[in-house]
């Protein structure tokens, strides 16, 4: 068999639970079978994810991109685990746009990266063990069973006799791949299940770290782009006269996005686009403010939305219940600011397009660039970097397609950097909802009833036109505005990411209506860590409180009544309050308790609150977290904090206000930040597991808003009922 | 023409007097360890050190450092890592990394003043310095190894690899 039929071979990959539901089932097939990522002669390559080369360089394509998540370290240690070699010792690179890779599409998000990739990685790892087995067997001429492999080599058994994996790469790529390998017993585990030390904290600690700002290509000019605050709003008029006398100013032009400033750097760049005039047109959404859209998402809830879910006698329940006891929950708009803003760098030439990015969907921006050039997707070649941040908002890469339209108009690289203002204002915001809850408590305790309107927009209505871009080029146009088109309006009542975490919540009641009405201001949507799940757990976890409270019940016990019979559920719980040592707070201090399920994995979450002048501060939260196989309980540990500080942060500040169509936040002023002096003690504990890995990435945020909410009414009585949560 | 010493080596630079410190740092001299994050001193991300004490360097005029000592983050590693880096390498404190060059120049300059900071005292030095990944704890954890690491003046440090794979570098 040859090299190159060796390398067409795929192994299986599981499904994958896209960012949000993102997966929309438009299929890349059509795509031809390319070349593997570097191909070297005499390498073994068993497919796009590891490259054997006889210098013994072992290099591991990442084909999940990484943005603090630790996927760096994780997935190479699953495959290095069943191949028998350091994970440490290998090379990791950030792979590029490969079909192996395509599940159905090459991107990061949904905490899917482990889970998704656990099989396929440890296939691969074994499959090249057997293979390297098998070759060094032939070599010496001996029975397999003799052929041990170990740290990176294959042992004779009862001698000195060994060869590195290099060594034997070139016979070993000569093998067919085997169909069927055995892999190893958990117990042997040198390196999934252990906490080893992320690779990139060396090059993160001392500046070398390339982030996608931080790329320099030769020539490269650096532009900035003036884009209307008003979504949707076009240019009305505009003046470059002054700001082309600018210092080291050398074009400025107009893009789809806005107008482009053209500088030989930044700050040449961002001082001439100071003394650009424009008048902006203030476009379709002039009439909608905050104040506009709370008023009329009030009106909204009158109606009956969409059953997600309904048990039992539903919204009738109602009538059955004795007491019924009503509240409204509101979640803000919320930008992601990640540390490092939005940047691309892109060299378009006639011979190439080439795309340096920061991002969660390389395809992705394969497919914008193509798109917005008109040239085929195999025209464009993107290189990942590490991000400064992603959580969900790398995900939708517009930013990709700055650099390519200027590059292309200068016939020079270029650079462009948007300013914090730049990335606050033209997020992709996650959602504001708006939410009426309507229970029923008999006398005894039991909730009979559970009714939810939900009412808000869909991310994946609004994405869904944006990208039509990412059909298959084999398909007419027409069909695919079609299929959009059907599909954005299914997806207003239909998608997932609206109601997620609420509509499947896991409380025992005999009637549950679950409904969503679909309203959208317009202002554009995305995926914000733990995308639905960020506000519904807020909204049950809270409004369950409340219910403890009116059954007379302390708040764990009372979930732990509501879960009886789901163990998975109430292991996480009763640990947590184990920890957190519930019921027994210092003076000054009170507790709440949050649970929530979410990409597989249980959190549960003790805040402990003090409140001073109506100024909260949580002191310390204990987390509990149960997802599968913790193949690095470090980084599990890392993400469940990240997690807690990311909800946090939210749940204590974040708040994007709307006027005239625009975001009224700019930058770390208005959009404030948590802070090291406001940063609680954080305590994580895994439930150990053998089994699969769940999702790590964002499962620590949702519990975190309503641990604090349920604390913070234990200690004033108050119920905060709205984010970020602020006492009256 | 501004001339000043950057990471011990004498720089002339001709550019703007206004021009901030960051952007000569990365676009005109090329180091690109020192972030951008927000551009009016908000979140620390762009620390350096001038003469000895933290400013943020989006915020200083390249005039302003005239005739001064910077320090960037390159500048704090030399043959071996600084001991507020071994720390947060210890500690496995970076997650994205973005904002940690700022994180651990801030943290130099604590701990040179102050060799054992206490929490609050390191909540003080530390709060102008963002983090989205939430590594706070983390950071305050190892700036108290790094303050034991400087005590027991260890020479076990990693030695730093300016070839680790990690750099892509465009060609």
């Amino acid at each position: 068999m040859s090299g190159v039929e060796i390398t067409r071979r795929k192994f299986l990959v599981g499904s994958t639970t896209a960012v949000g539901g993102l997966a929309l089932g438009i299929s890349f097939t059509g795509q031809k079978v390319e070349a593997l990522p570097n191909v070297t002669d005499g390498a073994l390559q068993p497919n796009a994810w590891l490259q054997i080369r006889p210098d013994n360089k072992i290099v591991f394509q990442l084909d999940k991109t990484e943005m603090g998540q630790g996927v760096i370290a994780s997935m190479p240690a699953i495959l290095a685990e069943e191949l028998e070699v350091d994970p440490r010792d290998m090379v990791v690179e950030l792979a590029p746009v490969h079909g192996d890779f395509q599940d159905p599409m090459q991107m990061t998000g949904g905490s899917s990266s482990t889970r998704t990739r656990w099989d396929v990685l440890r296939e691969t790892g074994a499959k090249a063990r057997t293979m390297l087995i098998a070759a060094a067997a032939a070599k010496w001429e001996v029975p397999l069973d003799q052929c041990v492999a170990r740290e990176g080599r294959i042992h004779l058994t009862g001698s000195d006799r060994s060869a590195t994996y290099g060594e034997l790469a070139n016979d070993a790529a000569k093998l067919p791949i085997p169909k069927e390998v055995s892999f190893k017993n958990p117990a042997d585990y040198r390196y999934v299940g252990k906490p080893l030390r992320r690779v990139d904290s060396i090059a993160k600690s001392t500046g070398t770290a390339e982030f996608g700002l931080d790329v320099r290509v030769p020539d490269a000019l650096t532009a900035v782009v003036l884009r209307n605050p008003h979504f949707g709003g076009p240019i009305d008029s505009f003046d470059t006269t002054e700001a082309e006398e600018m210092p080291g100013v050398t074009n400025i032009l107009q893009i789809s996005a806005g107008i482009a400033v053209v500088a030989d750097t930044y700050w040449h760049a961002r001082k001439a686009a100071d003394k650009v005039t424009v008048a902006w047109n203030k476009g379709p959404l002039e009439h909608v403010s905050s104040d506009w859209i709370r008023s009329t998402w009030e009106e909204q809830a009158k109606q009956e939305g969409k059953s997600v879910r309904s048990d039992g006698e539903g919204m009738q329940g109602l009538d059955l219940a004795a007491d019924v006891t009503t509240a409204v929950y509101e979640v803000p708009y919320l930008a992601h600011a990640t540390m490092e803003p939005m940047n691309t760098t892109a060299r378009v030439t006639p011979d190439s397009i080439e795309v340096w990015s920061p991002n969660q969907g390389p395809q992705i921006v394969q497919s914008l660039v193509a798109d917005a050039l008109d040239v085929p997707l195999d025209q464009v070649t993107v290189y990942s970097t590490l991000m400064g941040g992603g959580f969900g908002r790398r995900g939708i890469p517009d930013y990709a397609v700055d650099p390519v339209e200027i590059s292309k108009a200068l016939g020079q690289p270029v650079k462009v950097v948007w300013s914090r203002e730049d990335d606050m204002r033209h997020d992709y915001y996650r959602p504001a909802t708006y939410n009426l809850l309507k229970a029923g408590v008999d006398d005894r305790g039991k909730v009979q009833t559970w009714t939810h309107r939900i009412v808000a927009p869909s991310i994946m209505a609004t994405l869904i036109p944006t990208m039509s871009v990412m059909a298959p080029q084999w398909m007419p146009d027409w069909l695919t505005t079609l299929l959009v088109r059907g599909a954005g309006s299914l997806m207003k009542t239909r998608d997932a990411s609206s109601h997620e975490g609420a509509g499947d919540h896991p409380y025992q009641i005999d009637n549950i209506e679950v409904e969503h009405v679909y309203f959208d201001p317009g202002i554009p949507l995305g995926f914000w860590r733990s995308v639905g799940h960020s506000q519904n757990a807020f909204v049950i976890e809270s409004f369950i409180d409340e219910l403890a409270y009116k059954a007379k019940e302390d708040p764990y016990e009372f979930r732990r009544r509501l879960l009886a019979g789901n163990d998975r559920l109430l292991t996480v719980l009763n640990l947590a309050a184990e920890k957190a040592a519930w019921g027994t707070v210092k003076d000054g201090i009170s507790e709440g308790i949050a649970i929530h399920e979410s990409f597989g994995s249980v959190v549960a979450e003790v805040a402990e609150v003090s409140v001073d002048n109506n100024k909260i501060k949580v002191e310390r939260v204990v987390c509990v977290v149960d997802c599968g196989l913790a193949v690095n309980p470090d980084i599990v540990k890392a993400q469940m904090e990240s997690g807690i500080v990311f909800g946090l942060t939210a749940a204590l500040k974040g708040e994007i206000n709307i006027n005239e169509g625009s975001v009224v936040e700019s930058n770390f002023h208005d959009y404030k930040m948590l802070r090291m002096n406001e940063s609680p003690k954080i305590e994580v504990y895994i439930i150990p597991h053998d089994d699969k890995p769940t999702g790590v990435g964002e499962p620590g945020t949702p519990p975190i808003a309503p641990a604090v909410a349920n604390a913070v009414y234990a200690a004033t009585g108050q119920r905060i009922r709205r984010l970020p949560l602020r006492l009256s | 023409m501004t001339h000043f010493l950057l990471n011990g080596e004498p720089v002339d630079i001709d550019v703007e007097e206004d021009t901030p410190l960051l952007w000569v740092l990365r676009d005109n001299i090329g180091l690109t360890g020192t972030k951008f994050g927000c551009g009016i001193g908000l979140c620390g991300a762009c620390s350096v050190h001038l003469d000895g004490e933290t400013v943020r360097s989006c915020q200083t005029p390249v005039g302003d450092v005239s005739g001064k000592q910077v320090t960037t983050i390159e500048g704090l590693t030399r043959e071996d890592l600084h001991p507020v880096q071994q720390a947060w390498v210890e500690g496995n404190v970076p997650q994205c990394g973005y904002c940690q060059s700022g994180q651990i120049m801030s943290a130099a300059a604590l701990l040179a003043e102050n060799p054992d900071p206490s929490d609050a005292d390191i909540d003080l030095a530390m709060s102008g310095n963002i983090c989205r990944c939430g590594t706070y704890g983390r950071i305050r954890s190892a700036i108290h190894r790094a303050a034991e690491l400087m005590s027991e003046q260890t020479d076990v440090v990693q030695h730093f690899d300016p070839d680790d794979p990690l750099v892509r570098r465009v060609s």
